[in-house]
């Protein structure tokens, strides 16, 4: 399977399928190494089964997002990578 | 004005319409499209399409918005990738009147609007010309003087893409700079660069990072990547240089 580092960006739109607002102009606060900033310029890792966001200065994965395709819409995250995600 | 909705939404699949068809290089075309309901974008943001097979198979690709908020259809540019899943059908199969699946606008961060100024530098690599291609559009629509330089690099002269737009741009307005380079063929007689962009090219051409200019990188991942490492080495504030990578292909 391949997968691909792109920019936070690459994120939106699943993203913007769980969460109500913009998430690449989201900041996130890295839960490893303190560094904060938008969302949008982080690091995606986009493949077919879900999405990676990774802190651009450390490389912590910030949010993991999975989405089953199978059936009604079922989606896991795992937000233990962010500290704090502001939104606006 | 345009005015767009802002606040929380969440993101929807809907239909669009094609509603002309335009090729632009070889290898690229141009899909104008009216989308019902459409609230309007920013420049520089981008749309997700999908795909369903017969059997239920999908496969979804992201394109960036090429025309101005202010333009009247969404136009994407779609770069014919000869083993992708998605572009052969939009370059070679679609026609006006069909309907494409797609959702959005996507994306605040990639985005500039006339109103946040600049100096703006503007560098892509191939089909990374299209959000960038956005942003001189609104510039122009919204009447800004925002200075512009943008840096682009193609494989050949053939394979510039708005090539003819640009010149006519750039004709009738000093504060728009467009410097190309050819990575492969060049015509007899080209006087423009000849090679990929590499740090002297920047440095001869970037506004001084003292100007804080705002940058934004468009193209194949190996090409962001370059550009936005030698920028940050040129001094410039890594906030300001915004990059959005293709990936290795697109589809």
């Amino acid at each position: 399977m391949d997968e691909h580092r792109l920019d936070g960006n690459a994120a939106g739109g699943i993203l913007g399928e769980v969460f109500t607002f913009e998430m690449t102009t989201a900041r996130a606060a890295c839960a490893h190494c303190g560094a904060t900033g938008p969302l949008g310029s982080s690091m995606a890792y986009v493949s077919e089964i879900g999405t990676v966001v990774r802190c651009a200065a450390c490389d912590n994965a910030l949010i993991r997002v999975v989405r089953q395709d199978e059936g009604p819409a079922r989606y896991w995250l795992d937000l233990r990578g962010v500290e704090y995600l502001q939104l606006e | 004005m345009i005015s767009v909705a802002s606040g929380p939404r969440k993101l929807a699949w809907r239909i669009g319409e094609v509603v002309e068809t335009s090729p632009d290089t070889p290898r690229t075309k141009s899909l104008f499209l009216e989308i019902p309901g459409w609230e309007g974008h920013r420049a520089g943001q981008h749309i997700d399409v999908r795909l369903t097979a017969e059997d239920g198979y999908q496969a979804q690709r992201s394109y960036s918005i090429a025309s101005a908020p202010e333009d009247g259809t969404v136009e994407l540019l779609v770069e014919r990738l000869d083993d992708g899943e998605v572009s052969p059908y939009l370059t070679d199969e679609i026609r006006v009147g069909d309907g494409l699946e797609l959702r959005g606008p996507i994306g605040g961060w990639f985005a500039w609007e006339a109103r946040e100024g600049g100096p703006l530098l503007l560098v892509a690599g191939g089909s990374g010309i299209a959000p960038l291609m956005a942003m001189i559009r609104h510039r122009k629509a919204a009447g800004n003087d925002t200075p512009v330089r943008l840096l682009y690099s193609s494989r050949s002269y053939e394979e510039i893409i708005f090539r003819e737009e640009l010149e006519a741009l750039a004709a009738e307005d000093t504060a728009l700079e467009i410097i190309h380079t050819l990575t492969r063929s060049a015509p007899p007689k080209w006087e423009g660069y000849h090679r990929r962009i590499d740090a002297e090219m920047l440095a001869e051409i970037a506004p001084a990072a003292e100007e804080g200019p705002l940058a934004f990188v468009c193209g194949p991942t190996p090409l962001v990547e370059t550009v936005a490492t030698d920028l940050v080495g040129l001094g410039h504030e890594p906030s300001r240089v915004k990059t959005e990578r293709f990936g290795p292909t697109g589809g």
